[in-house]
C-alpha cells in the first residue's frame, strides 16, 4: 500500500505551521507501518490534545482523538479488548510528561503492548508558547520570560526507570532512523516509547533565538550521536540517539490472560 | 416476635463483626427473617472499638440502624462503657467476666459469662470466643436457632476449622442456657 | 436455604447487578466507601473471562473504560467523592463523544476528604453539573438492596440505549449495610444489547448520524468500520467541526435525547400516597427512614405518604408535581443542605409549602429526626 493511501486526503493541507516537525513524524510514521506491511484496520491511533495529536485526525485508521494527557488510558481500555490491534499514541512532551506523566509511568510499569511517541518540540505549541517540562532549565517561552528555572526530564532515562521494554531516541534530521525505529517499536511487542525531536520554529525556536526550521534541523545532526559512540565521551553535551532499551518481558494482555486461567481454574 | 435490636461491640480483632454477621445470615438464609447488618466503619479493624448493629424481624426493616438496643453484648470496658447508657431499659446485656466489671446501676438483665475463660480451657484457641459468645446469644435470646448458626459456619469456615467453631458454638450455647435457668429462678 | 438468596453488602449487590447486566470491564482505583465493588470484581470478573484493571487514578479509569466500551464491552467504574471529581472531565467526554457506561459514586461526606466511612448525599448537583459544559446526564439511586440490583441493571440498559454515561449515586449506608437480597434469575429482568450497525464492511457507516428514533448504532471501535472519536464538536462521521449549524445540533441531541425522555427514564416508588397531605419527598438510605416514620405516622392515623425518588437526573418536575399536587406540606428528606429541595420547589405549584428535613453531619437522619420536624412544621413544637 502507498504511503499516501494511510491518510486522509480531505483534511490536507494540515494545521501545522511552516517549518513544523510534526509533518516529518507524520510521514516517517507511515512509512513505518508500510514497512510493516500493516492494514489500516489493524492500527488504532489514540492521542490527546496538543499540536502532535492532530496527527490522529489525517491518517485513515482506527482514530480516538481524546482528552489532554489521556491517550494512554483509553488506549490501555482498547487495548485489553483489542489486543491483536496495533496501538499507536503519539503524544507532544505536555500531553505526554506532564498532564500525563502519571499515565506515561504507569502504562510503561505495566509493559502493555503500546507504541508512546513522544514528539519533544521543548514547547507547548497550541497554547502558544509555554514552556513544558522538556523545555530545559534556561529556556524561554511566553510563562517564563526571564528564565525557565524548571530542569527537563531525560524521555529516555524516565522510561527506563519506569520500566518501559523499548526504548529509543531520533530526531526529525535523522529520517532514515526514525522510519526504522518506529517499525521496530510497533513491532515490539510490550510498551516501546520513543522520543522524536522535533522542531518548533514558530515558538520554541523564536523565543529562544535558534533560528529557523533548518537551523534546528542542522543543531539535531550536529548535537546528536548513535549510542554509545565514542564521540559522546569525547564530547558529553552531545545528545544520544538510537535504540537503548530492547527486551522481551511479559506483557500485560497476556499476563492478565494468565490471571483469567487462574480465576477460572479456581472455580473447578 | 418483637423485633430483635443488637448491638454487639467489643475491640477490633474480636471478632464481633464477623460474629454478628453469621447471626444476620443465619436468620435471612435459614429462618426465612429479614435482618441488615451494619457496622462503624473507621481506623478501628485492629485493636480498636468495634460495633455491628444488627436488626431481625419477620416484617420488612427499614430504618437500617439500631439507637436502643433490646440486645447488648460488650466485650471490652470500653463498649460497656460506651454503649450501656444506649441499651433500652430492663434488656438483656451480655458480657464477658475476663474483660467487662459491670456496674449494678446500669437498668438491663445482665449476664457476666465466662465465655473466654472457657473457650482457653477447652479449646485453647482465641480465635473461636467470638463463635462461643454468638452461642451464649442465641441461647438466651432464641432469635435463630443453633441448627442456623452451623448451617452458615459450614459455609463460611474452612473445612479443617469447623469443628473447633462447632465445638465453641456448643460451649457458648451450654453456657448460655445456664444463665437463663439461673436467672428464672 | 433457597441458592438465590444471599445476605451481602450493598457494594456486592452492585458487583452482582452488573455481572447480570453483561459487564465485560471495569477499570477502577481504591476509595472508600466504594472499594468492594473493585475487590469483588477483581475476582468475579476474570472468573467469567471479563478483564479488572486497577488503574493509577480515577481519571485513568473512567478513560480506561470508555476505551473498552468503545470496543463492545459492557463497562462499569465505581468510586467516592473525591474521585468522582477526578472523573468530570473525562465523563464530558464521554457524554460528547456519546459512550455507554456506567460509573458508580458511593458518596461520602464532602467537600474535599470529608468523612470517608460516613454518609451523606453531597454530591446530587455534582452528578448532575460536575463537568463542564450544556450537557444532560442520567442519575440513578436506590434504597434497599432489591432495587439496587434493579436500579443498576437499568443504568447499563439506559446507558446502551441513550448512548450515554449513566450515574449510579449511591451512599455509605447502602453502599455498607448487609441484607437480603433474591438474586433475579437469569432472563428475569430484560436486558438491553448494544445497538450495533448492520451496514458490512465497505459500507459508509456514519457514527454520529442518529436514526428516525434517535438512536445511533454503533460500530465496535476496532472493526470493519474505521471512523474518528473525539471530544470536540464533530460532524456525523466523528470528524472535528466548528460550523455553529454542527455545534448547535449537536448540543440539541446531546440534551434532547435525554431531557426529552424524562417520562422513560423517571423511576420512583410510592408509599401511602392515595390520600397523603404531608407528603415526604426523599432518596436513597434517606428514604429508609423516610418510610420507617410514614408507616409509623399511618398507625397513628395521620395522613403521610413517601415519594421514593430513584431517578434524580434528569429532574422528574412531572411526577414530583402531579404526587404533591394536593399535599398540604411537602418535606424533602436529604442528607445534603437542599440540593433535591430546590428541585422540588421548582416542581410544585407552591414552593412555600416545601419543607427541608435533613441531616448533614455524618450519621444516618433517623426516623426521630424527621418526626421533629414534622411537628415543627405543623406548629406542634418538638
Amino acid at each position: 500500500m502507498a504511503v499516501k493511501d494511510y491518510i486522509r486526503k480531505r483534511f490536507f493541507p494540515h494545521i501545522w505551521c511552516p517549518g513544523c516537525g510534526h509533518g516529518i513524524v507524520l510521514n516517517n510514521l507511515l512509512r513505518a507501518i508500510e514497512k510493516l506491511k500493516l492494514k489500516k484496520n489493524e492500527i488504532v491511533m489514540t492521542s490527546g490534545i496538543g499540536c502532535s495529536s492532530r496527527i490522529s485526525g489525517y491518517v485513515d485508521f482506527h482514530t480516538l482523538h481524546t482528552i489532554h494527557g489521556r491517550a494512554l488510558c483509553f488506549a490501555t481500555g482498547v487495548k485489553m479488548n483489542r489486543p491483536e490491534l496495533k496501538l499507536i499514541v503519539p503524544m507532544g512532551d505536555g500531553d505526554a510528561l506532564a498532564i500525563g506523566g502519571n499515565h506515561f509511568i504507569h502504562a510503561a510499569r505495566r509493559n502493555i503492548d503500546i507504541t508512546a511517541i513522544i514528539m519533544n518540540n521543548r514547547i507547548y505549541g497550541m497554547t502558544g508558547g509555554q514552556f513544558s517540562p522538556l523545555s530545559g532549565y534556561g529556556t524561554k517561552g511566553t510563562t517564563a520570560p526571564f528564565m525557565n528555572i524548571d530542569h527537563g526530564f531525560d524521555v529516555v532515562e524516565l522510561s527506563k526507570a519506569a520500566g518501559a521494554t523499548f526504548v529509543a531516541r531520533t530526531s526529525t534530521y535523522h529520517v532514515k532512523q526514525m522510519v526504522d525505529i518506529l517499525a521496530d517499536a510497533i513491532d515490539h511487542k510490550g510498551f516501546s516509547v520513543v522520543e522524536i525531536m522535533s522542531q518548533c520554529p514558530t515558538y520554541f525556536g523564536r523565543k529562544n533565538k535558534l533560528g529557523g526550521a533548518t537551523d534546528m534541523m542542522t543543531f539535531y545532526k550536529d548535537h546528536t550521536t548513535p549510542v554509545g559512540s565514542k564521540e559522546k565521551k569525547a564530547n558529553p553535551e552531545l545528545i544520544e540517539r538510537g535504540i537503548f532499551v530492547h527486551e522481551d518481558l511479559p506483557e500485560y494482555c497476556n499476563e492478565y490472560d494468565k490471571v483469567i486461567e487462574m480465576a477460572k481454574a479456581s472455580l473447578k | 416476635m418483637e423485633r430483635f435490636r443488637l448491638v454487639f461491640s467489643g475491640s477490633g480483632g474480636q471478632g464481633v463483626i464477623t460474629a454478628s454477621i453469621i447471626l444476620a445470615e443465619a436468620a435471612v438464609l435459614y429462618e426465612n427473617m429479614n435482618a441488615v447488618q451494619s457496622q462503624v466503619y473507621g481506623p478501628a479493624a485492629r485493636g480498636g472499638a468495634a460495633r455491628s448493629d444488627v436488626l431481625i424481624s419477620e416484617k420488612t426493616i427499614d430504618f437500617p440502624k439500631v439507637t436502643h438496643p433490646n440486645v447488648l453484648v460488650c466485650l471490652t470496658q470500653t463498649a460497656y462503657n460506651m454503649y450501656n447508657p444506649i441499651i433500652r431499659p430492663g434488656s438483656l446485656l451480655i458480657t464477658d467476666s475476663r474483660y467487662v466489671k459491670t456496674e449494678s446501676k446500669v437498668d438491663a438483665r445482665q449476664r457476666e459469662l465466662p465465655l473466654y475463660a472457657t473457650v482457653m480451657e477447652k479449646i485453647g484457641n482465641p480465635i473461636v470466643f467470638n463463635i462461643c459468645v454468638l452461642g451464649a446469644l442465641i441461647a438466651l435470646t432464641d432469635v435463630v436457632k443453633p441448627q442456623s448458626v452451623v448451617s452458615v459456619l459450614s459455609s463460611r469456615v474452612p473445612e479443617n476449622f469447623l469443628d473447633m467453631n462447632r465445638y465453641a458454638l456448643d460451649l457458648g450455647l451450654e453456657i448460655g442456657r445456664g444463665a437463663k435457668q439461673i436467672k428464672k429462678d | 436455604m433457597k441458592k438465590n438468596i444471599k445476605f451481602i453488602q450493598g457494594n456486592e449487590v452492585c458487583v452482582e447487578a452488573a455481572l447480570y447486566a453483561g459487564l465485560d470491564f471495569f477499570a477502577g482505583y481504591p476509595i472508600t466507601p466504594s472499594t468492594e465493588i473493585s475487590e469483588h470484581l477483581s475476582k468475579r470478573l476474570p472468573e467469567k473471562g471479563g478483564k479488572f484493571l486497577q488503574m493509577e487514578d480515577e481519571i485513568a479509569s473512567l478513560c480506561a473504560i470508555i476505551g473498552a466500551s468503545l470496543t463492545g464491552c459492557k463497562v462499569l467504574t465505581a468510586t467516592s467523592g473525591p474521585g468522582f471529581s477526578l472523573m468530570q472531565e473525562a465523563l464530558g467526554y464521554a457524554i460528547m463523544a456519546e459512550i455507554p457506561c456506567v460509573i458508580v459514586n458511593v458518596q461520602r461526606g464532602g467537600p474535599s476528604t470529608g468523612n470517608p466511612t460516613h454518609v451523606s448525599q453531597g454530591d446530587v448537583n455534582q452528578a448532575r453539573w460536575g463537568t463542564h459544559g450544556d450537557h444532560a446526564i442520567i442519575v440513578l439511586t436506590a434504597s434497599n438492596h432489591q432495587d439496587l440490583f434493579n436500579i443498576t441493571v437499568d443504568a447499563f440498559n439506559l446507558a446502551e440505549t441513550y448512548r450515554t454515561p449513566v450515574i449510579l449515586l449511591f451512599d455509605e449506608v447502602i453502599g455498607h449495610m448487609r441484607e437480603k437480597l433474591v438474586m433475579p434469575e437469569k432472563g428475569e429482568i430484560e436486558l438491553v444489547d448494544r445497538l450495533r450497525t448492520s451496514l458490512g464492511e465497505g459500507i459508509d457507516y456514519h457514527p454520529y448520524l442518529p436514526r428516525e428514533d434517535g438512536r445511533l448504532p454503533m460500530s465496535d471501535f476496532g472493526g470493519v468500520h474505521r471512523y474518528n472519536v473525539t471530544g470536540l464538536f464533530h460532524d456525523m462521521w466523528g470528524f472535528p467541526s466548528d460550523n455553529p449549524q454542527v455545534v448547535h445540533g449537536l448540543i440539541r441531541h446531546l440534551v434532547d435525547k435525554i431531557e426529552n425522555n424524562v417520562h422513560q427514564i423517571a423511576r420512583f416508588k410510592e408509599f401511602f400516597m392515595e390520600d397523603a397531605r404531608t407528603v415526604l419527598v426523599s432518596y436513597g438510605a434517606a428514604a429508609r427512614s423516610a418510610l420507617h416514620i410514614t408507616k409509623n405516622r399511618r398507625a397513628r392515623g395521620e395522613r403521610v405518604g413517601l415519594l421514593e425518588l430513584q431517578s434524580l437526573w434528569p429532574f422528574p418536575s412531572h411526577i414530583v408535581r402531579e404526587k404533591c399536587a394536593s399535599a398540604q406540606k411537602v418535606i424533602v428528606v436529604e442528607m445534603n443542605v437542599g440540593q433535591i429541595l430546590k428541585e422540588v420547589k421548582n416542581a410544585v405549584d407552591n414552593p412555600e409549602k416545601v419543607f427541608l428535613a435533613n441531616r448533614v453531619d455524618g450519621e444516618l437522619i433517623t426516623p426521630t429526626d424527621i418526626k421533629s420536624i414534622m411537628r415543627l412544621i405543623h406548629g406542634k413544637g418538638v
